[in-house]
């Protein structure tokens, strides 16, 4: 059962390698676990999707004013890219760094194209960030803690 | 004070606005066997150290803060980017006081702007990361801790003044050029840390409007400015 589980979750975060959702700081992560904190990973990766969450939230909002705040739009693309970049987040990072090219040209229609597509991105990740994290769970749980 | 002994554990403090940063941070400077402190902002930063926000009080540490620790640390590192006090700011607060301007101060940034990590290398910065941070980086720590400890500066000249820091030999002396400073060059403003938020798009000119009138220099003197700052070691 686990074996079949472990092979699951090893397809899963290749493909994430692979499409180009995943870049080596993610293995930087998943290098940096071990048994004094076994758990690194999956709160980092937890924390970058609350945070991801909130920030789309934030940037919806930005955009939705009649007088949109480009410094505080791109403040919030900012923090996105930053946090995307630490947990190894390539296409949501890449795609944070074209929305901050449109808060430099003041673009409000550019923002709300990237923002369109940054959302569809996180959302992708985080499913897959979810599940890899669900496989592990039921990994963990074949075999009996001490 | 802290034997300087391999075995004996280096005290870091990392200083970084961004949750996840934190943990990063401290879990790549865990896996050194350092022991970590991390804070949200420089004036928490200034707190731990036994400084106000005010002032440079070196004469009596404890004046302002009625619980405060006597922490020695031995190597800042922190974030450029942070509202409020910047990186930067602390930097100078810390280069500024008698009695911590011989703690090593790395400064990491999201950015790659020369001119930015020239100014910090000059202004005393020992070493300029380019986030994400890595493992590699975390080794180049070890000869800053060192060095401050024995205060012994023997100026060498840059072996290898370029990339490639994945394999950084362990020697004190040896020391790698901010190679990572140096890859995709997107130059852009940090609109989180400016006081008055000047998010202009101008290449490498004056994008920091932080109070200091330092003129830009747009020859990015990566490698030779890390040597020649860790030459000068004040």
């Amino acid at each position: 059962m686990a074996a079949a589980l472990t092979s699951q979750l090893h397809a899963l975060v290749n493909n994430m390698f692979a499409t180009g959702l995943l870049d080596d700081q993610f293995q930087q992560l998943q290098m940096l676990q071990d048994f004094s904190a076994p758990d690194f990973v999956s709160e980092v990766v937890t924390l970058f999707c609350d945070d991801g969450e909130r920030i789309i939230g934030e940037l919806a909002r930005e955009l939705d004013k009649p007088n949109v705040d480009f410094d505080r739009v791109d403040s919030f693309a900012h923090q996105l890219k930053g946090s995307s970049a630490s947990v190894g987040a390539q296409k949501v990072k890449n795609t944070c760094i074209q929305f901050r090219e449109f808060c430099q040209q003041r673009s409000r229609d550019g923002c709300l194209k990237t923002l369109d597509l940054v959302r569809t991105e996180f959302y992708d990740l985080r499913n897959k960030f979810q599940a890899m994290l669900q496989l592990e769970q039921q990994i963990q749980a074949c075999y009996p803690k001490h | 004070m802290t034997v300087v002994d391999s075995e004996s554990r280096f005290h870091v403090l990392a200083v970084d606005d961004s949750l996840i940063d934190r943990k990063l941070i401290e879990m790549l400077l865990k896996n050194s066997s350092y022991q970590v402190t991390t804070v949200d902002s420089g004036s928490k930063a200034l707190e731990v150290l036994g400084l106000t926000d005010e002032s440079d009080d070196s004469s009596s540490p404890s004046s302002s803060c009625p619980d405060h620790q006597e922490i020695d640390v031995n190597l800042i590192i922190t974030d450029y980017c942070m509202p409020g006090m910047t990186g930067y700011d602390l930097l100078k607060r810390v280069k500024g006081s008698s009695s911590l301007k011989d703690i090593p101060v790395v400064i990491m940034s999201s950015e790659n702007v020369p001119s930015r990590i020239n100014r910090c290398l000059e202004d005393g910065a020992e070493e300029f990361f380019l986030k994400p941070v890595k493992l590699a980086d975390m080794k180049k720590l070890k000869s800053h801790l060192l060095k401050s400890k024995q205060q012994h500066v023997a100026p060498q000249p840059q072996p290898q003044p370029d990339q490639q820091p994945e394999k950084p030999p362990r020697n004190p002396e040896d020391e790698e050029a901010a190679a990572e400073a140096i890859p995709d060059g997107i130059v852009s403003d940090c609109s989180c840390c400016s006081t008055s938020c000047s998010n202009k798009r101008k290449a490498a000119t004056m994008e920091e409007q932080e109070g200091l009138s330092s003129p830009e220099r747009t020859k990015p003197r990566l490698s030779s400015t890390t040597s020649s700052s860790l030459a000068v070691e004040t």
